[in-house]
C-alpha cells in the first residue's frame, strides 16, 4: 500500500478519563459519556469551549436498543453544536474512534478533538449475547442457530490445532490479565485465579470456557487529542500518536485463514510504516492488544508481529508478557480483567498506553522504561484490526 | 491513573432491578424483516432444494466462491460462471456447543464446524453442523481434516434454505 506519511500536524494525546466498568451501571449512556468526557477535559486542563470537534464511538445500537445512538449521544459526549462524528466498526470501534480523532487533527481540519466512547450492554434481555445473533448472515448462518461464541471457538480451535497449542497455555493469559486488573481503578473482574480455575470453569463452546471470556459490561472512556502547537500549551508531557492503521476482511468469515489474522497484520504494517517501526518485537515496549477472549491476546500478538506465528503462547509461558517482562502485554488487565464495554474498552486500552508512557500507571506501571507503546482493537465479524502506535 | 482513584459510575445488581429498586422503562421492539436473497443466493437456495451446492467462479483469479457471489472480492469484477461443488469435504475446524443462540443451555451438545467443500477454492469453507461425531473426537482434535458428507432432508421436505442440509457426517 502506498501511503502519505507526511501530515500537516503531529497529533498528541494530552488527557484521558474513564468511568467504572461494571456489569450494570445505573447512569444512562449520556450520563456515562458526560462523566468520562468531563474527566478527560479536566485531566487536560481544558473546558468544552476549547474543543473544536468531537468524535464518538459505540458498538451495535441493538445493545442499548437506541437506534441513532450517535445522535442520541451528542450532548452527553460534548458534541452539542459542534462538528460531531460517530464511528462504528464493532469491537474495533474504541481504537477506531481514536484513529478518527487523529485524522481530524493530522489533516489540519481541527486542533483540539474530544474522543468519547460509551457502551451499555446491560439493557438487552434475556442476555446481551442474543443481540450478537443478529450480526450474522441471515441466509447462510442465522438459520443454524449461530452465536458469537461458536465462531470464536471455531477460530480458537483452528489456531490451537495449527500450532499445537495447549489450553493450559492459553489460560495463562486469563490468569495474568485478571491479576493485572486488581490494580486498575475501573476494573470489574480483577481476581487471583489459577490455570485450574479456568480449565474447571463452565464449558460454553469447547474449547471456550467461561473464564476464557471477558464479561458483559457498561462503561465509558474519553481522550483529548491536539495538534503539536496546542499540546505544548497545555502540557509538558504529551504522548504522541505516531502511527495509525486499520484494515477490514470480509464478513464471509468461513472463507478466511482462521489461524492468522491477516487483516490485523496489514493494519499493524500500516501503523508501523507511519511510525517508522521496522522491528515491532524490539521497538514496541508495551502493548494493549484486544483480549475479549484469552486466545485473542495471543492471536493478536502474532498478527501484530509482536511474536512469530505460534510463538505467543511460549512468550506468555516464559513470563515475557508480564508487567516485569521484556514485552508487557495488557498491563491494565485488559478486557478479561477490567471489563468489556465494547467501544469504551478500546479507549481504556489507549488510555493505559497514555498512562504507561507518562509513567502515571501507579501499581500497574511496567518495570521497563517504556517510550513506545501500541494499542489495538478488533471486531465486526472477526474482520477488523485497528491499531495506534504511541510515543513519548 | 493509580488504582486508588475513585471513578464515577453507580453499579447495581439484577436483583435490584427485579425488586423494583431501580426506576426503569421497558419496551419490546416488534420489528420483522424480509431479506430478499439477491441474485447469487437465490440460485444457491434453489439448488439446495435440488440437493446440490452451487458456486460462482472467477476466471481472472480462478477462485470458486461458496457461498456464491456475483462479483469477485479480490478482482472486483463480475464472476463468470456457475459451477457445482460436491456435498463432500473436509473439516477445517470444529467445536462442541453447550449453549444456544440466546446463551441458554442446550439439552444435547451440538458439534458445529467450518467445512471446506470439494471443488471450492482452498480455504473457502461454510458453517454447518456435524452429526454422528463424538464430542470427544472434537476435544482430542481427531475431527480436524475429517472427511465428511452432507445429510440432506428428504426432497419433499426441502424449502430452499441452508437447513435443507441437516448436517454433515463422517464418510466411512
Amino acid at each position: 500500500m502506498r501511503m502519505n506519511i507526511h501530515f500537516k500536524n503531529r497529533v498528541a494525546c494530552i488527557g484521558a478519563g474513564l468511568t467504572l466498568f461494571r456489569r450494570r451501571l445505573f447512569e444512562t449512556p449520556r450520563e456515562l459519556a458526560w462523566e468520562a468526557a468531563k474527566q478527560a477535559l479536566e485531566n487536560a486542563g481544558m473546558e468544552l469551549k476549547d474543543i473544536d470537534c468531537v468524535v464518538f464511538g459505540s458498538a451495535p445500537d441493538a445493545f442499548d436498543g437506541i437506534h441513532m445512538q450517535g445522535e442520541y449521544m451528542v450532548d452527553g459526549a460534548g458534541g452539542y453544536k459542534k462538528p460531531f462524528t460517530r464511528v462504528y466498526v464493532g469491537g474495533g470501534t474504541g481504537v477506531f474512534s481514536v484513529i478518527a480523532g487523529w485524522w481530524h487533527v493530522a489533516s489540519g481540519l481541527c486542533d483540539k478533538v474530544l474522543v468519547v466512547a460509551e457502551e451499555k450492554m446491560s439493557p438487552a434481555l434475556p442476555h446481551p449475547q442474543y443481540v450478537f445473533h443478529h450480526i450474522f448472515d441471515p441466509i447462510t448462518d442465522k438459520p443454524l442457530g449461530v452465536n458469537l461464541i461458536w465462531i470464536f471457538a471455531l477460530e480458537m480451535h483452528r489456531y490451537m490445532y495449527k500450532y499445537n497449542i495447549k489450553k493450559e497455555d492459553i489460560a495463562l493469559v486469563s490468569v495474568k490479565n485478571k491479576r493485572n486488573a486488581l490494580d486498575h481503578p475501573a476494573a470489574q473482574l480483577g481476581a487471583k485465579i489459577t490455570v485450574e480455575d479456568v480449565l474447571n470453569s463452565e464449558v460454553l463452546v469447547w474449547p471456550v470456557q467461561r473464564l476464557d471470556i471477558s464479561p458483559v459490561s457498561d462503561g465509558a472512556g474519553a481522550l483529548i487529542l491536539t495538534s503539536e502547537e496546542y499540546a505544548k500549551q497545555y502540557t509538558d508531557t504529551p504522548v504522541w500518536i505516531d502511527g495509525v492503521g486499520w484494515n477490514l476482511d470480509t464478513t464471509y468469515w468461513t472463507n478466511r485463514d482462521l489461524a492468522f489474522p491477516k487483516y490485523l497484520y496489514y493494519a499493524g504494517k500500516m501503523a508501523y510504516k507511519m511510525a517508522g517501526i521496522h522491528n515491532p518485537r524490539k521497538e514496541i515496549d508495551v502493548a494493549e492488544v484486544y483480549d475479549p477472549f484469552d486466545y485473542k491476546e495471543l492471536h493478536h500478538m502474532e498478527g501484530l508481529q509482536l511474536a512469530r506465528k505460534g510463538e505467543a503462547p511460549i512468550l506468555t509461558r516464559e513470563g515475557v508478557t508480564e508487567r516485569d517482562g521484556d514485552l508487557p502485554i495488557n498491563p491494565s488487565g485488559g478486557l478479561l480483567g477490567v471489563g468489556n464495554p465494547i467501544a469504551a474498552a478500546g479507549i481504556m486500552k489507549v488510555a493505559e498506553i497514555f498512562w504507561q508512557l507518562r509513567k502515571e500507571a501507579g501499581k500497574r506501571q511496567v518495570a521497563k522504561d517504556p517510550t513506545t507503546g501500541l494499542a489495538q482493537a478488533w471486531g465486526d465479524l472477526m474482520q477488523i484490526g485497528t491499531v495506534v502506535v504511541m510515543r513519548v | 491513573m493509580d488504582k486508588n482513584v475513585k471513578l464515577p459510575g453507580t453499579p447495581y445488581s439484577s436483583d435490584d432491578f427485579k425488586k423494583g429498586k431501580i426506576p426503569y422503562v421497558e419496551d419490546v421492539p416488534k420489528a420483522r424483516y424480509t431479506w430478499s436473497a439477491g441474485i447469487a443466493m437465490s440460485r444457491f437456495l434453489e439448488e439446495l432444494k435440488n440437493g446440490r451446492i452451487i458456486a460462482r467462479k472467477c476466471h481472472e483469479c480462478g477462485r470458486v466462491y461458496v457461498p456464491p457471489r456475483m462479483f469477485c472480492s479480490y478482482c472486483f469484477r463480475p464472476t463468470d460462471e456457475w459451477v457445482y461443488v460436491k456435498d463432500t469435504g473436509r473439516v477445517n475446524t470444529a467445536v462442541v456447543s453447550y449453549i444456544g443462540a440466546d446463551r441458554g443451555k442446550l439439552g444435547e451438545p451440538l458439534v458445529v464446524a467450518v467445512i471446506e467443500l470439494d471443488g471450492a477454492s482452498e480455504g473457502m469453507g461454510i458453517l454447518h453442523k456435524l452429526g454422528n461425531v463424538d464430542p470427544e473426537d472434537v476435544k482430542n482434535r481427531k475431527v480436524f481434516n475429517m472427511r465428511v458428507k452432507a445429510v440432506w432432508k428428504k426432497p419433499e421436505e426441502r424449502e430452499g434454505a441452508i437447513t435443507d442440509i441437516l448436517y454433515f457426517e463422517p464418510i466411512e
